[in-house]
């Protein structure tokens, strides 16, 4: 029976024992071990979002750099071939200004020789007309006292030099 | 000669069996000038039992005790306090009062009339506020959490934030343990962290004693957690708290559950009743498994070395013969209990969490 009969002196001492001891971990041990817990526990979460959020913006940033990248190719190409069609056009152009200018040049050419021709021509026709009006003088001076034949030849021939 | 070789055949076991030291020399204390019976029944329940000195050893007839407190108060004679050694070991009686050696008074201080040795049978047992080895148990186990716990706290204001060391590193598994896997799964998220400490006390303060229980050399080896007593105040706390703590719907249960029919509540309330002796039989179970499970686990153990002795008194011869297996037996006896230490005090504490979380239970 002593087995299973609780002792008075020992139940008291237990329980102040135990309730002095339940108090003093509560209050000294328990609070501060799982507030610690609970702190770090939270600290560990949030270090794992931030550093999940990092990654995140790890990764959007990888891909802007990629888009950046990208863009930045893109532009060079675009200018790259811009500055080959203006060259090929400033080619073209000068290529076309050049024949313009160089036609330009031959027409002008053309016409001052023309021109110059037409007065060579004159010129020549004046002297030629001098010098007729000269031999025609000197012919008449001779010949006008010998026939009438004569002068129709020399008008005749004057004629024919118009002509020409 | 044979007293002899009993002794040194003993002495070896001892050597061998530095784990209970105690219990070889225990069985010495039979043995007097004749060779007296070895009786494995009284010799176990010395070890079960509660004491008021701590024996340790006998070194043939002087008995190696802790000396303990004796505080007593009796009708006639008021509160008296002394020292157990003026008791000579049961053997004297000091300011007319003795220790009990037969029958109903085995183990109690009893009051004796002038001559110092008949029992005083009229007047009632003095109550009896001593000291006893057990009382001893519990205050050094209780010194013994104040100091892990209080050191593993420091630990966590020194090491803020960063992971645990030393102690810290032993005690936080189990700390996270019970709060995670006793308290939050029982109780639920919302309540729980105000039991968690209350749940951490009765936890360790088992677990300890359980394991201190195992171990047979002083300070440890008071069988605590089997000792009625301790478990029924343990027992006690966790009604106490789930009593306080019961919410209006847990009391709405008990007296006047809307889903009971009124016929089963009025005239007879057979079904409060039913449920205040329930609310009765939580703790008493709580009470009764600890306290059995302890118990039983250290008689096995101690049958288990009463075999070598009952065996060696027939022959030395068998004794050795025996002692092998009654070793193996025992060690297996021990290691179960080991395991049985950290079940027990899981699940006391799992129930405890239980019945906080029924009492507690929103719907």
């Amino acid at each position: 029976m002593e087995l299973v009969t609780p002792g008075l002196g020992l139940f008291f001492w237990m329980v102040v024992s135990f309730s002095i001891v339940l108090f003093l971990l509560g209050k000294f041990a328990w609070k501060p071990i799982l507030n610690a817990l609970k702190e770090r526990e939270n600290s560990i979460d949030e270090a794992l979002q931030s550093a999940e959020k990092a990654r995140e913006e790890m990764s959007h940033l990888k891909a802007d750099n990629e888009q950046i990248i990208k863009e930045a190719k893109q532009q060079r190409e675009k200018l790259i071939r811009e500055a080959k069609e203006i060259k090929a056009n400033i080619i073209e152009e000068a290529t076309v200004q050049a024949d313009k200018e160089a036609k330009k040049l031959i027409e002008k050419a053309k016409t001052t020789i023309q021109n110059e021709k037409e007065a060579a021509i004159n010129g020549i026709k004046d002297q030629i007309s001098i010098i007729s009006v000269d031999i025609a003088e000197k012919i008449i001076k001779q010949e006008l006292l010998k026939n009438k034949k004569q002068e129709e030849l020399i008008n005749g021939l004057l004629e024919e030099i118009k002509i020409n | 000669m044979n007293y002899l070789k009993k002794n040194i055949f003993k002495c070896v076991l001892t050597t061998i069996l530095i784990f209970n030291v105690s219990l070889v020399s225990t069985a010495n204390t039979n043995q007097k000038e004749e060779p007296a019976k070895f009786k494995p029944g009284e010799f176990i329940m010395h070890h079960i039992y509660d004491a008021h000195e701590w024996h340790i050893c006998t070194i043939g007839e002087t008995h190696v005790c802790i000396p303990l407190l004796i505080i007593v108060h009796s009708e006639t004679k008021g509160w008296q306090v002394f020292c157990s050694t003026k008791f000579q070991h049961g053997e004297k009686s000091y300011k007319g009062f003795k220790l009990g050696k037969k029958g109903k008074y085995a183990g109690k201080i009893v009051e004796v009339l002038d001559d110092g040795v008949t029992i005083n049978e009229k007047a009632s047992l003095p109550l009896d506020f001593s000291i006893t080895k057990d009382v001893v148990g519990v205050f050094f186990s209780l010194i013994l959490m104040l100091w892990i716990f209080l050191s593993v706290a420091k630990g966590y204001v020194k090491n803020k934030g960063k992971s645990p060391k030393g102690i810290q590193s032993f005690a936080e598994p189990i700390i996270l343990f019970v709060r995670d896997d006793i308290a939050k799964s029982s109780i639920g998220e919302k309540q729980y962290e105000r039991f968690t400490p209350f749940l951490l006390t009765i936890f360790f303060f088992i677990l300890i004693n359980n394991l201190s229980g195992l171990i047979p050399i002083f300070p440890f080896g008071a069988n605590i957690t089997g000792n009625i007593t301790i478990t029924m105040c343990l027992a006690l706390f966790t009604f106490v708290v789930t009593t306080i703590n019961g919410n209006k719907h847990y009391w709405q249960d008990v007296f006047n559950s809307p889903i009971i029919p009124w016929w089963l509540k009025f005239p007879i309330p057979l079904v409060p009743v039913v449920e205040i002796l329930g609310m009765i039989t939580k703790p008493l179970i709580l009470m009764i498994r600890l306290f059995a499970n302890m118990t039983s686990g250290h008689i096995i153990a101690l049958g288990f070395f009463s075999l070598i002795f009952v065996f060696g008194e027939m022959s030395a011869g068998i004794g050795y013969g025996v002692s092998p297996l009654a070793v193996a037996f025992s060690i297996f006896m021990t290691m179960l209990d080991l395991l049985i230490s950290f079940i027990q005090a899981y699940v006391f504490t799992l129930l405890s969490a239980i019945y906080f979380g029924m009492a507690t239970e929103e719907h």
